[in-house]
């Protein structure tokens, strides 16, 4: 199953090799990571060496070899949002979740991962939950959020 | 949809019809919908103007628009009524009702939903007059407010595409001979002569020629180039088409950021448009010229911004730079003649076609032309995108427009030019923005974020959170970026930490100027700016964290303790309540204490306290 949705992705770019990441980033979104197999099948496909895309696939941050948890929380680590405390609501965060920028919880609920800036600066610091923006955070809210979210804490 | 335009008389009467059918007496309500305004529920209050304006059937009469981003994203979630040009912001759902009640039927003011200017508390009714913008000069930006970047309509209906149509009509070098007058500079940051890089591209021998759209914002505290995008992308569309054809260039790409999702949407959605208008594909306007392009999403590695990085990871292998002995206008991507600009740059072109270069060259200083937007965040009170011409003073758009320092706190430094910039003391707020003098501070205009910082920022760790992004965004590829960012990033959190040593500021300076000769590209010999900036303004911070094991500011965790202020504390025991770990306790009504050892520093019981009784040493 999924092979055959790899080939799909990768014959929608006609196979064309220069299109390798937009290809991972498309069997990301389908499988929520990449798996071996996935890695495997891209390079069958698409004719390219399983060293390139397992260079291209831990070169790249948007990539994870590891299946992410059923909320995903990331915060952004932008200067804006530095200047603004962001810092201190990473370590609430890790400290709640129990686990380190970057890392899944071992009930696969959460996954927590700082990124280097969201755009979205005038809001600072943001957390986004799910696709959601959630600005202007503070430490307190920050709790409330995971709360919110099904964290028991 | 559009039916094909076959020719630029086409062009013409299909703007002016969409014109006539717009009444400009007609009452419009515009709503910001831009990325910083949904954060703030924008989407909802959207949903529930459309809904209230069926219900009472006035969607016929009444002309509602959602926008990109108007810049004062602080104020969120902003609505415009024209013709009047009443700005009500930070607007709710339930304020839906009252304004179309109110102020749409009856001409009233919602005196709530005015801006208020935070240092006098005067209130403004109409857009232009708040201060925030009154002092601008939104060329570029200003048409954002205008245009539904997912209608085609909107943008021909304030003439879009009449620069294209000109430019057809024009010979190639006429065009490149009318950017090389406006000395329009890459807005990218590098601030090269954009005519120059067309003039050069065009020259190249090989095809096929590729022009590119730099997308891949990735500086921390720079958002201009999502907004545009997002807000406005047949603007920049327009700017491509028009280098393209003055190039000689029959394909493209738009390399945009992962992280940006309304972005990709919005240009997809464009591109199309304009493909199915014969805007964009074969014959264009009936001219014989054809171009097409397509968009890349990028993988979030910032190395990718630069521009030998980025044609590697369009091709589909890592984002690594190269040593640039040939320049991309020669060998670019897949080794032919590449024309790289930024999305501020390309946005910018359809104005310089539009009115003239030397118009565009009337604007600015002497060597600076233009308008360039910034991106004005931090501790300040009028936070969002801020378009002045060139020159305009520190002092005027940190004060003036941005409205001054949040709570009134003192002004410490200015931050510009993201990683790879610096930090701009008081003394220096009077000097005039633009490429040179930046550069002449120690700093750089870069994509233009500029990141305001008041007292309880500490300048060693900021130095330390850029040299801390950039040790790990740094491709590898080259020793004194991988081994010396990395060893810059030790010696600053070791004095973060209170392990400094006597002799670090010293050795930060000899490896910032080895890193600067050695680096491979402009990641690398641009990384020791931060440091050397903060260095040299705010040497005395440096030695309070080593000679005194002490971090003025109150941020470096290792350095400072919490404690409560008993005279100031009213027992109210919200600290004790926030506090993660126990540490904040007392009696109601009576004085709380923290206990040091138990106490991690996390700063929430600081956050919560009403009364000002924390005290951070």
């Amino acid at each position: 199953m999924m092979e055959e949705k790899v080939k799909e992705i990768v014959q929608g770019y006609g196979g064309d090799r220069s299109y390798l990441v937009p290809i991972m980033q498309d069997v990301q979104k389908e499988f929520g990571y990449l798996a071996k197999d996935a890695l495997l099948a891209i390079s069958a496909n698409l004719g390219v060496p399983v060293s390139r895309v397992y260079e291209v696939a831990t070169f790249y941050k948007a990539f994870s070899l590891k299946p992410k948890g059923r909320h995903h929380i990331s915060l952004c680590m932008g200067t804006a949002c530095h200047v603004r405390g962001a810092e201190f609501i990473a370590s609430n965060i890790t400290t709640l979740l129990g686990i380190k920028d970057g890392e899944t919880t071992e009930d696969q609920e959460f996954s927590f991962e700082t990124v280097g800036c969201l755009g979205a600066c005038a809001l600072g610091p943001i957390v986004v939950v799910d696709g959601e923006y959630h600005g202007e955070m503070n430490i307190a809210k920050s709790t409330k959020l995971l709360k919110k979210i099904g964290k028991k804490v | 949809m559009t039916s094909k335009i076959k020719s630029f008389s086409e062009l013409k009467e299909l703007q002016e019809k969409i014109k006539a059918a717009r009444d400009s007496r007609q009452q419009r309500i515009t709503i910001c919908v831009g990325t910083g305004c949904l954060a703030h529920g924008a989407m909802s209050v959207a949903d529930a103007f459309r809904e209230e304006l069926d219900r009472r059937g006035l969607s016929v009469k009444i002309d509602f628009r959602k926008t990109g981003c108007h810049g004062f994203c602080e104020r969120g979630p902003m609505v415009i009524l024209a013709p009047e040009n009443i700005f009500y912001q930070h607007v709710g759902v339930s304020d839906v009702g009252e304004i179309i009640e109110k102020t749409l039927l009856k001409g009233e003011i919602i005196d709530n939903l005015l801006y208020a200017n935070p240092q006098t508390g005067e209130k403004y009714v109409k857009e232009d007059e708040v201060p925030f913008y009154k002092r601008q000069t939104r060329t570029v930006f200003g048409m954002n407010s205008k245009v539904d970047p997912k209608k085609m309509e909107d943008y021909l209906a304030v003439d879009g595409y009449s620069a294209l149509a000109k430019a057809l009509k024009m010979k190639p070098g006429e065009i490149i001979r009318e950017v090389v007058t406006a000395n329009l500079r890459g807005r990218g940051g590098g601030g090269f002569p954009a005519g120059r890089k067309w003039e050069e591209t065009s020259k190249a021998a090989g095809t096929p020629k590729y022009v590119i759209c730099n997308a891949d914002e990735g500086d921390p505290g720079a958002y201009m180039d999502r907004s545009l995008l997002e807000g406005n992308p047949h603007l920049v569309l327009e700017g491509m088409i028009i280098g393209a054809y003055a190039i000689g260039s029959n394909e493209g790409y738009i390399y945009v950021r992962n992280e940006y999702p309304l972005a990709v949407e919005n240009i997809n959605i464009a591109i199309k448009q304009a493909r199915e208008a014969g805007l964009l594909g074969e014959n264009i306007l009936g001219s014989g010229f054809s171009f097409d392009l397509k968009v890349n999403r990028g993988g979030g590695a910032f190395v990718c911004g630069e521009s030998s990085a980025l044609f590697a990871s369009l091709e589909g292998r890592a984002g690594e730079p190269r040593a640039k002995y040939v320049h991309a206008t020669e060998k670019g991507l897949y080794d032919k003649p590449t024309n790289l600009n930024n999305v501020e740059t390309w946005a910018n072109v359809p104005f310089i076609i539009n009115n003239g270069g030397d118009w565009y060259a009337g604007i600015g200083t002497d060597r600076s032309k233009g308008t360039k937007i910034f991106s004005l965040v931090g501790k300040i009170n009028n936070t969002g995108l801020v378009e002045v011409p060139m020159g305009t003073k520190l002092r005027e758009i940190v004060f003036d427009i941005g409205g001054g320092i949040l709570n009134n706190r003192k002004f410490k430094a200015i931050q510009t030019g993201g990683p790879s910039g610096g930090c701009i003391p008081e003394a220096y707020l009077d000097m005039p923005v633009d490429y040179d003098e930046l550069t002449k501070v120690g700093s750089m205009m870069g994509s233009g974020g500029m990141i305001v910082m008041d007292e309880g920022t500490c300048m060693v760790d900021l130095a330390r959170y850029f040299t801390n992004f950039l040790a790990n965004e740094s491709c590898g590829k080259c020793v004194p970026c991988r081994e010396g960012v990395q060893r810059m990033k030790e010696i600053l959190v070791d004095i973060t930490e209170g392990k400094g040593r006597e002799g670090d500021i010293e050795l930060l300076e000899s490896l910032a100027s080895s890193i600067k000769d050695g680096a491979l590209c402009a990641l690398g010999t641009s990384a020791p700016n931060p440091v050397l900036s903060t260095i040299r303004y705010f040497r005395d911070e440096y030695e309070a964290h080593i000679k005194e094991k002490r971090c003025p500011a109150g941020v470096c965790k290792a350095l400072i303790t919490y404690s409560v202020d008993s005279g100031k504390c009213t027992g109210c025991t919200l600290c004790a309540k926030v506090c993660p770990v126990g540490a904040a306790t007392g009696e109601k009504k009576q004085a709380h204490k923290i206990d040091s050892d138990k106490c991690t520093r996390c700063g929430a019981c600081k956050e919560s306290c009403q009364f000002d009784a924390i005290i951070v040493r």
